[in-house]
């Protein structure tokens, strides 16, 4: 392992061109790039990465950018690409056709503030706007959670079990811009551990097949229930692609979600990404004061991992959700997912806070205030708008 | 000596096969089939977007396209094409990929993409079958839709000029850039080959009837490309790296409205060509002025022109 000092952009673009390279005995790697802040700079590492077989095409759009994805990955290579806010929106017509063929794309998604009016800091709203693609979604909350959770991406995206693209979302500029020391895992080890590409459906100059054209109603059906069902084997093909990392890099990257100290906890609070690092030392401390109190480190979004979660929570009789994004209308889409899971357990107050927004900085202090709020409660009400940008 | 096509021949191999779902009189029936032979037995590896186009080949499991076809979304075709062909050159593989488009996924939503894999100069043969409406949604305008033409959102006749996508295309400076006729098969399968044995971008554009929604005669549909040639609406020419042009065919001074009146579109004819007539005007003065100005090599057969060392195509 190569220890070194990094930004979260850089880890990305790093974990990106080892896992293109691991590919290069095999078809080779494409990745479709297009700018945007605060996603640039992994583009831009990649442009600048000499690929023994594999290319970075610079494409005037987002919307190209997973486009040349899909078409590297239909004809056998592997793919990957980054963005941002807008840039995911305007993306997103090809992310859902790059699941509906199954294609193993990955997708870094810089978690940034949908606009105009334009604000470039951290929102989870563009990345979670994409939930009803067929996409598995991963939160990383650290530089090493970044690096190993791309890797781990790859794997189990291109397992035939799955074939779906894999969207890994980190915090703009919170992970995206700043240093932390993270160990870089040598090719070599990269190698050992990305089995080569494999696309089973891919365009073969000889054998004529028509990829997404016309289907009626039925098979319609049987296509939506063949990728339900591919988000159903994830859980376990995660587990053994977590497995084979610990073997190969002697680490274990966190899971689905993380559970901490939910065992004996009342009340149990859940955050993704950075969010969920402060959450940490504001549930340690209280801890140490002798309250009840756990948390969940929620990684995978998709598959939504209900059985972990309820398992995880059975004896809370609180759960605070802090969700950094809005669907208007409704509340926090970690909240949705959550109380849904919760359906079974009527008694448990499933409360929503929506904190963060537009990259407001969530301190402790206002992570205590939530708590406190969440302890007061008998019933669970509507989401709450937990200001932290005054 | 001619022999009869046997089943595996006819159904499995040809870029269309029987059972497509054109309609009669289509021009892509023919384009389709002449694009496969000027292949001389390559097969193309085709993108289609949304369009008529991708509609022909039916629905799944059934196909009838007889290579290997990717269905792209509408404005994609040309990165999706870019995909595959980025691939197949780091892989040493030498099959032609093809971009099949209409009009709109070509001149309308696909041309950021289109103008963008042009500037690149990404290894894609590129083929608009211009139809001069979005058939595949029931005949609505594009921006190649010819002034004075009633579609379903021009009511009462497009007050517009068509796009001139060619000049677009030759602002690229691609390698080569032609127009295709249906009526013209010669010229139709000496571009094609010209464009295959040219790397880099190429862009070709067919004049495409289509009966349903010109609202004409199946059966005319030759004649009328035949007519638009003539008439000087619709010239055949090639320009080489979008600043040297060569002119295939003079207009002999068929009237333009042997073409419109034989198509119920042209709502406003025979009253009122002087637009489309003034329209082939300014077209041909622009066209001569240019093919002086920089004429093809000079005289010289495109179709001999031997690509560069170094744009030569791996496995070539
Ligand atoms: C993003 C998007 N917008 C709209 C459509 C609907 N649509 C499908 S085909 C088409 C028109 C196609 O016109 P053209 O490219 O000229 O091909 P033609 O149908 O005439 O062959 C439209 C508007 C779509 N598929 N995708
Ligand atoms: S509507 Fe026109 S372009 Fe479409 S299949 Fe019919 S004739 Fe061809
Ligand atoms: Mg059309």
């Amino acid at each position: 392992m190569a220890r070194a000092m990094e930004t979260g952009n850089h880890t990305a673009g790093y974990a990106l061109a080892v896992a293109g390279e691991a590919n290069r005995d095999a078809r080779g790697c494409v990745c479709g790039a297009y700018p945007i802040t605060p996603q640039s700079e992994i583009i831009e590492f990649l442009r600048g990465f000499v690929f023994t077989k594999g290319c970075v095409v610079p494409v005037e759009s987002e919307h190209s950018a997973m486009a040349v994805c899909i078409g590297a990955s239909l004809a056998g290579a592997r793919t990957f690409t980054a963005s941002s806010a807008n840039g995911l929106a305007y993306m997103a017509e090809n992310i859902f056709a790059a699941g509906f063929y199954r294609l193993p794309v990955v997708l870094i998604a810089v978690n940034r503030t949908l606009g105009p009016p334009w604000n470039i800091w951290v929102d989870q709203g563009d990345s979670l706007m994409l939930r009803d693609a067929a996409l598995l979604q991963f939160y990383a909350e650290s530089h090493q959670d970044l690096v190993d959770t791309i890797l781990v991406a790859f794997r189990v995206g291109e397992d035939e079990r799955v074939l779906l693209p894999v969207l890994v979302a980190l915090d703009g500029f919170v992970t995206s811009h700043t240093q932390m020391v993270v160990d870089l895992p040598e090719q070599e080890l990269v190698d050992r551990y990305l089995p080569h590409c494999k696309i089973p459906h891919r365009l073969r100059g000889d054998h004529p097949t028509t990829i997404g054209g016309l289907t009626w109603p039925r098979e319609t059906e049987h296509h939506r229930i063949e990728i339900q069902e591919a988000m159903e084997r994830v859980p376990q093909v995660l587990t053994e692609a977590l497995d084979e990392f610990e073997q190969v890099f002697g680490r274990r990257p966190h899971g689905a979600l993380s559970a901490e100290h939910t065992d004996d906890a009342d009340m149990v609070l859940i955050a993704c990404n950075t969010m969920a690092r402060t959450l940490r030392n504001v549930v340690n401390t209280r801890r140490s004061k002798g309250e009840r109190i756990g948390m969940i480190k929620s990684k995978m979004f998709r598959p939504f991992p209900r059985e972990e979660l309820l398992a995880a929570v059975s004896n809370a009789k609180r759960i605070g959700v802090l969700d950094r994004n809005h669907s208007p209308g409704s509340g926090g889409i970690f909240w949705q997912e959550v109380a849904t899971t919760l359906q079974p357990c009527p008694d448990v107050i499933v409360q929503d806070y929506l904190v963060g927004l537009g990259g407001g900085d969530v301190t402790p202090r206002f992570i205590d205030e939530i708590i406190d709020d969440l302890a007061s409660r008998d019933k669970a009400g509507k989401p709450v708008w937990k200001e932290v940008a005054v | 000596m001619s022999t009869v096509a046997s089943p595996e021949e006819l159904y499995c191999h040809n870029v269309l096969r029987p059972g497509n779902t054109n309609c009669a009189g289509c021009g892509m029936s023919i384009g389709l089939r002449w694009l496969d032979e000027a292949l001389d037995g390559e097969k193309p590896t085709m993108v289609i977007p949304a369009c008529c186009g991708i509609v022909t080949a039916g629905a799944f499991p059934t196909t009838a396209f007889g290579v290997p076809t990717a269905a792209s979304t509408f404005a994609s075709a040309a990165a999706v094409a870019s995909g595959i062909s980025n691939v197949y050159e780091l892989n040493g593989e030498s099959n032609v990929v093809v971009c099949w488009t209409g009009d709109g996924g070509t001149y309308d939503i696909g041309v950021a993409t289109l103008s963008a894999a042009a500037e690149r100069n990404e290894n894609v043969l590129y083929i608009c079958y211009d139809n001069e409406i979005y058939g595949n949604t029931g005949g609505q305008r594009s921006s190649a839709t010819p002034e004075g033409v009633v579609t379903s959102t021009t009511p009462k006749g497009k007050s517009e000029r068509k796009k001139d996508m060619m000049a677009i295309m030759a602002g690229h400076r691609i390698p080569y850039a032609a127009t295709l006729s249906v009526a013209h098969r010669d010229d139709f399968l000496r571009k094609i080959r010209t464009a295959r044995k040219t790397s880099g971008f190429r862009f070709l554009l067919m004049l495409s009837p289509c009966p349903t929604g010109w609202k004409s005669d199946p059966e005319e549909s030759i004649d009328l490309i035949s007519y638009a040639v003539r008439s000087g609406l619709f010239p055949l020419y090639e320009i080489f790296d979008g600043i040297r042009y060569r002119l295939n065919e003079r207009p002999d001074g068929m009237p333009v409205e042997e073409y419109v009146t034989r198509q119920r579109r042209y709502t406003k004819v025979p009253t009122d060509v002087a637009p489309l007539k003034s329209y082939i005007e300014d077209q041909w003065r622009y066209l001569d002025a240019m093919a002086k100005a920089f004429p093809a090599d000079g005289g010289v057969n495109p179709c001999h022109r031997i690509p560069s060392e170094d744009h030569d195509r791996k496995g070539e």
